[in-house]
């Protein structure tokens, strides 16, 4: 049956994205009940878009659908922030990162590093989790969120150096409490 | 390059996402500044503590099963139209094998050899850095400078080699792509003359023997070396073309 053959074509080109479009999703909405609700929503779409899928980066397409449907959710279930769009300049990124504090960067633990990438504005989290856990390049991830090559490396830079200052901050804290 | 450009541009090294020029200014800035070099390891400490593993977030193992389930719901309805339209699909799938099947003996009659799609490729890909201005990525006549440039861009070692004393001067090198893959690219120059030698590895395993051949008013020699693929091109005359790839092998 033809159906069957697209189904199967779809599940094998789109299904093992799988794990990369469950971590966005999960990045992006915090929880994990959403996220998995929010991905099965991302895949139908997908699957009702596929006839206009043309070969490509097949993982770039889903990633772009379910940014965008975890997007739309955001909008209708959390005051997301969007109406006063970030300043995409590079200005923010001065020589902070030279501080020798970033050697104890090492220390910080998993959790830790959690915490502070979720308090990371979405628009900067996102492009740290595609660039930094799926390994995205600059040019795919323009593509997905629909900007400039050049603003996805000044907003990486400036999403780079607030979770270090977060870090940093956290990291104090904890020795100081420590001692 | 400046501290304020190298700031700017500092993410897009670390993430190597520069082109080769900027990468070694950049490079060349870090070797003196230590300011910037403080930053550039900042970054990929805070790089490496962000990409360990685990912080990503895994699905859990129902989630393909219940994606699976959902996916054939979705496709059900539509059975019914696709029925209707069944016949209609047979003769235009008939239709259409008949003209895959033209098409197909024509392409095979009329195929050109591989060998002959790769001098075609190599004669464009050494007119194209002529003519673009792009000859090299890493201007240098220094074989330990050009050498270690291609280490990481590309899966091979490719020997470089200086023939300055016998009259052919290494250039430099860049990037190129030949029969779908990454290949080196070597520029010599010989007097007037622009020599592009590519090297990648090869499938042949044994030793041919070499294969000289003229294509656009180009001299082009392609011989295989311990396990690589070399092929030299240029406007220079085939006697001093032959003459550089006996260098070459020697």
């Amino acid at each position: 049956m033809p159906d069957e053959i697209r189904t199967v074509r779809f599940e094998e080109t789109v299904l093992p994205h799988l794990a990369a479009a469950y971590n966005l999703a999960r990045w992006l909405v915090h929880n994990e009940h959403d996220a998995e609700d929010l991905v099965q929503e991302a895949y139908l779409r997908a699957f009702k878009f596929f006839s206009g899928y043309h070969g490509g980066d097949s993982r770039a397409w889903l990633l772009t659908i379910v940014r965008n449907t975890c997007y739309t959710w955001l909008q209708q279930n959390r005051a997301l922030r969007l109406i006063d769009p970030i300043d995409d300049k590079l200005e923010e990124v001065g020589s902070d990162f030279a501080d020798p504090e970033t050697l104890l960067l090492q220390d910080a633990d998993s959790q830790l590093v959690r915490q502070a990438l979720e308090e990371l504005p979405v628009e900067f989290r996102e492009i740290v989790v595609m660039r930094e856990m799926e390994g995205l390049a600059y040019k795919e991830i323009a593509n997905i969120v629909d900007i400039p090559i050049g603003t996805v490396m000044s907003r990486l830079a400036r999403g780079r150096k607030r979770l270090q200052a977060l870090l940093v901050d956290r990291l104090g804290k904890e020795v100081q409490i420590e001692l | 390059m400046s501290c304020k450009e190298t700031r700017e541009l500092i993410h897009g090294y670390a993430d190597a996402e520069l082109d080769l020029v900027k990468s070694l200014e950049i490079e060349d800035h870090l070797k003196s500044c230590h300011d910037c070099t403080q930053t550039y390891e900042g970054i990929r400490s805070l790089r490496s503590v962000v990409s360990r593993g685990a912080l990503r977030f895994e699905p859990p193992a129902t989630l393909e099963k219940r994606l699976r389930t959902a996916l054939r719901k979705e496709s059900k309805p539509n059975r019914g139209t696709w029925l209707l339209r069944w016949r209609w699909l047979v003769a235009g799938a008939s239709l259409a094998g008949a003209a895959v099947v033209i098409w197909a003996v024509v392409a095979i009659i009329a195929r050109p050899s591989a060998e002959d799609l790769q001098a075609r490729e190599i004669v464009a890909s050494h007119v194209r850095s002529l003519m673009a201005d792009h000859l090299t990525d890493v201007p240098s006549s220094d074989q330990h400078t050009v050498k270690p440039w291609f280490d990481g861009k590309l899966d091979f070692s490719p020997p470089v080699k200086d023939l300055r004393p016998q009259g052919f001067v290494l250039t430099g090198g860049r990037l190129d792509y030949i029969g779908n893959r990454p290949v080196a690219a070597l520029v010599y120059q010989r007097r007037q003359h622009s020599i592009n030698l590519f090297v990648w590895p090869s499938a042949e395993a044994t030793a041919m023997s070499e294969k000289a051949s003229v294509r656009q008013g180009y001299n082009l020699i392609r011989w295989f070396n311990s396990g690589m693929t070399y092929w030299a091109v240029s406007d220079l005359n085939l006697a001093e073309l032959q003459q550089f790839v006996q260098l070459l092998q020697e």
